[in-house]
């Protein structure tokens, strides 16, 4: 008979639960996990990574297609999209795996089935529509995640209309799509199919992609979208959508008019909501506002012994925000000392989109409207030796700074590879560092982190390259 | 007991250094000899060298400290199979109160762990002589709020103070009880915070050396009343011996390489033999004449003025004095003159003809009576025999001490120094 009591029980194994269940599994308590389809939740599987796999083959194909920019010839450049697809799926299937080992080696016990709550510190597992198994601990953490919004009218079919899902494995290409949304997922949908041919029109009610970043970062990302051929109408909503037998025909509005865009497929990505159904919080004091789970700093939801982290609570709904609520979490459970609530303004985001995109902290806006006197610095692309000699001179990095106290407010890039620059800006900002300090640290030529650097002198009038 | 490592006396006039960098980390096991830390001192950069075995134990001033007294404990060494533990018990109660001068306001001793202190900045010490750790923002916050950041507790990592802190304690007045006895503080030491506005600078800071520079020839000039003579010569004689001179150079390492500078030292050392008068120092009580020739050469290195000694250069040949120069020089620039090297000395050559100055007064090298600025050699009209010819001329000029060298004594010298300069072959006996 297997074990059934625990002290922690992390329903859900995505980037929150998983890690939330071996840090408690360190910190010596009992830890088991419940996981209804894949290990890994919707990042590794569905998300995340495969999509990264795709936009590889992306980047590749376009690198090939300029490779004689680069004094390379290649013919007959082609690609099989079945194959493509193959390896996005094989990337996913090894971190499965990876995770499942990870949870053994740390001996966290694994239920396969559905978790829902039953009863204060009871937790049940059905599989199939039969219980599998009863169990019981003192914490309990929610980390369902979510899934796909959905719109009336618009409902997501599998076939002609996608969700993430679909369009992360398309059996056949699709010669022109229509991206509904234009945040992180349906930028990197549009650029992935773009970048492979397809004529790509990007729908957005808000006045501007990426709505989140800031706002010179939004129009310089638009900018380099359209030059690449893709059709971006912003304060635009989708009417309707009227589905033919291998087409969709999509009533857009905005700016006083209507038109019609007949496409192969649409993919739908205009948010998502938490996976609340089925988790038994009928008759908990677990409260719900627009679809996701209300928590405190230390994420306890109004139920005692019940927590929730991730994507089925609030913004931002990031794979790394997941696993550091996790990780605070289960460290306050533990009791340990020195735990503190999550920073929102300490967490990166990035796009993957060509060009990529990435950020930390407030927008120039946001600073702005919080009361802060910003000193902002800016430095392009086209300056940095490393990016010409990429072939990448186009993009930026920006940086806003409290005038008073030179605290780093925020960082905002778009240019090739800023994905994996942010961090430095990350790192900066959770060590309280001033302007003084980026400015004294010394960044390695020829890189494009010397953007960095320059962007910081150029807050104060000192940037040197440009 | 462990061993206390003392701040040395590297001359005999150092009172203070700075303990510009420690080779040896705490916990790393020391050989006599091993070199443990680089002070500066008011000249030069030297090496503290271990006299017994052990493990440096602890580290008692940090490197960038400057003012550490002679004979204060800088480290202690333990000795072998001692346990650290001991160092506790060792480390002086009542720590010498020879802190960096920063921005410290109380009176109480406090330890030597500072870092330098930047303007502007909160002391780094509780007053329990704990280090403080503050985020660099969370310091500059405390210090614009006038915040004494001993007074707040830190909740980041380790108790480091972050944004936060300073928040919270803003919003709860704590500190503000300090902040009476930090604002003096930030004043008198935070020159930049208190810069008018519109015109940029940055601020370098003083080394040891520069601040040395700065006092010894503000003293000087303030008090020697100097006066100037200048004397012109023509080079032409010396100019074709030292010609003849370096042609018969032999290759390998006896070879030399003679310059008018070389000639110039060895004519005032045989001036000064012939003329002691300008070999000396003034004192309340009597005028010091020395009783060796020994001439400084004012060097410029890169972290400022030094005089590098030739001892005894009136009895030095041309080569003896050529083949030293150059290596003192060479030390100078690098840093690593001895004291021995730079200290005392009776009289001071300043040559700045390299650079086409035609002609100079520098200030007097105290506690020296006179200072010749040599010029540039360089070819003038002059009247020889009553005619318009060509020579090759070099202009001297003598900065004198008048309470010890009167006007025509100084003229004196500078007579027998043209002749010897005009005249090399005399040199040369």
């Amino acid at each position: 008979m297997a074990e059934t009591s625990f002290d922690v029980i992390v329903i859900g194994t995505g980037p929150g639960g998983y890690v939330a269940a071996i840090r408690a599994a360190q910190l010596g308590m009992k830890s088991a996990v419940v996981e209804r389809k894949h290990l890994g939740g919707i990042c590794l599987n569905w998300g995340c990574i495969p999509t990264k796999a795709l936009l590889r083959t992306a980047e590749i194909y376009e690198t090939m297609k300029h490779a004689s920019d680069f004094g390379i010839s290649i013919k007959g450049i082609d690609f099989d999209i079945k194959k493509v697809v193959e390896r996005s799926r094989r990337v996913a299937a090894q971190l499965n795996g990876g995770v499942a080992h990870l949870l053994r080696k740390n001996k966290v016990t694994v239920f396969d089935g559905n978790g829902r709550l039953n009863g204060p510190g009871k937790v049940a597992v059905e599989k199939d529509g039969k219980a599998v198994a009863d169990l019981a601990a003192k914490h309990i953490v929610l980390a369902t995640g979510a899934r796909a919004r959905s719109l009336p009218g618009l409902e997501p079919d599998g076939k002609l209309v996608w969700t993430y899902m679909e369009a992360m494995i398309p059996e056949n290409m699709p010669k022109s799509l229509l991206v509904v949304g234009s945040g992180a997922i349906g930028i990197e949908f549009a650029s992935f199919y773009r970048s492979l041919g397809a004529e790509v029109t990007v729908a957005e009610i808000l006045d501007r992609v990426l709505p989140v970043e800031d706002d010179e970062i939004s129009a310089l990302a638009r900018k380099a979208f359209e030059k690449q051929g893709m059709s971006i109408h912003t304060s635009t909503t989708v009417k309707a959508l009227k589905r033919a037998a291998d087409s969709v025909t999509a009533t857009l509005e905005g700016g006083g008019k209507t038109w019609d865009v007949t496409v192969d497929r649409v993919i739908l990505a205009v948010g998502i909501v938490g996976n609340l159904e089925g988790c038994g919080l009928e008759g908990t004091r677990v409260k719900v506002e627009k679809s996701h789970i209300v928590i405190d700093e230390w994420c306890r939801t109004g139920e005692p012994g019940v927590y929730a982290i991730g994507d089925v609570v609030g913004p931002p709904w990031l794979a790394h925000k997941a696993s550091h609520e996790g990780i605070i979490c289960i460290e306050k459970i533990a009791g340990l000392a020195g735990v503190h609530p999550l920073d929102t303004t300490r967490i990166p985001g990035c796009t993957y989109s060509r060009p990529q995109v990435a950020s930390v902290g407030l927008t120039e806006k946001a600073a702005r409207e919080r009361g802060h006197e910003v000193k902002v610095g800016r430095f392009p692309f086209i300056g940095n030796g490393k990016a010409i000699a990429l072939g990448e001179p186009e993009g930026m990095v920006k940086t806003v700074f409290d005038a008073k106290t030179g605290e780093l407010l925020g960082a905002h890039m778009v240019g090739a590879e800023v994905t994996e620059l942010i961090q430095g800006y990350g790192v900066a900002k959770t060590l309280e560092t001033t302007e003084a300090e980026l400015m004294h640290s010394v960044f390695p030529h020829p890189t494009l982190s010397e953007m960095m650097h320059e962007s910081v002198l150029d807050a104060y009038g000192r940037a040197v390259h440009f | 007991m462990p061993i206390q490592i003392l701040m040395p006396a590297l001359s005999p006039t150092m009172t203070e250094g700075k303990l510009a960098k420690w080779l040896k980390n705490e916990g790393d096991p020391v050989q006599s000899g091993d070199v443990l830390a680089e002070i500066e001192t008011d000249k030069a950069t030297m090496e503290v060298e271990a006299v017994d075995e052990g493990v440096l134990g602890k580290i008692l001033v940090a490197e960038g400290t400057e003012g550490v007294a002679v004979n204060a404990p800088i480290a202690l060494l333990l000795e072998e199979g001692e346990a650290s533990s001991t160092l506790e018990v060792a480390t002086p109660a009542q720590p010498p109160a020879v802190a960096p001068p920063g921005p410290a306001s109380t009176a109480a001793p406090r330890p030597l762990v500072s870092a330098p202190a930047a303007a502007a900045q909160v002391p780094a010490a509780k007053s329990s002589g704990e280090r403080i750790f503050a985020s660099p923002l969370a310091k500059r916050m405390a210090s614009q709020a006038g915040l004494d950041l001993t007074q707040i507790s830190g909740s980041g990592p380790h108790g480091r103070i972050v944004k936060a802190d300073i928040e919270a304690a803003i919003t709860a007045g704590v500190g503000q009880a300090a902040a009476a006895a930090a604002q003096p503080v930030a004043a008198p030491n935070a020159p930049a915070a208190l810069a008018e506005p519109g015109a940029a600078f940055i601020e370098v800071p003083n080394s040891t050396v520069r601040k040395v520079i700065a006092q010894r020839l503000s003293a000087s000039k303030r008090e020697i009343p100097h006066y100037y003579l200048t004397i012109d010569c023509n080079l032409d004689a010396l100019l074709e011996l030292r010609e003849k001179l370096n042609g018969r150079a032999p290759s390998g390492d006896k070879s030399y390489k003679l310059s008018v500078n070389d000639f110039v030292v060895r004519a005032v050392a045989l001036a000064l033999r012939a003329y002691p008068g300008a070999n000396s120092s003034w004192t309340d009580e009597a005028i010091r004449l020395y009783q060796t020739v020994d001439v400084c050469v004012a060097v410029a290195a890169p972290n400022g003025l030094i005089t590098p000694v030739v001892r005894g250069a009136d009895n030095k040949g041309l080569v003896a004095i050529s083949n030293e120069v150059r290596a003192l020089a060479k030390r100078a620039r690098e840093g690593k003159l001895m004291p021995e090297e730079y200290q005392g000395g009776g009289f001071t050559i300043s040559n700045l003809g390299m650079f086409g100055i035609r002609e100079f007064a520098a200030i007097i090298n105290p506690p020296q009576s006179c200072l010749l600025s040599v010029g540039a050699a360089e070819k003038r009209p002059i009247v020889k025999d009553g005619a318009l010819a060509v020579a090759t001329m070099m202009s001297c000029t003598l900065s004198a001490d008048h309470r010890s060298v009167d006007g025509a004594k100084g003229a004196e010298f500078l007579d027998v120094f043209k002749k010897l300069i005009e005249d090399p072959l005399t040199m040369l006996l």
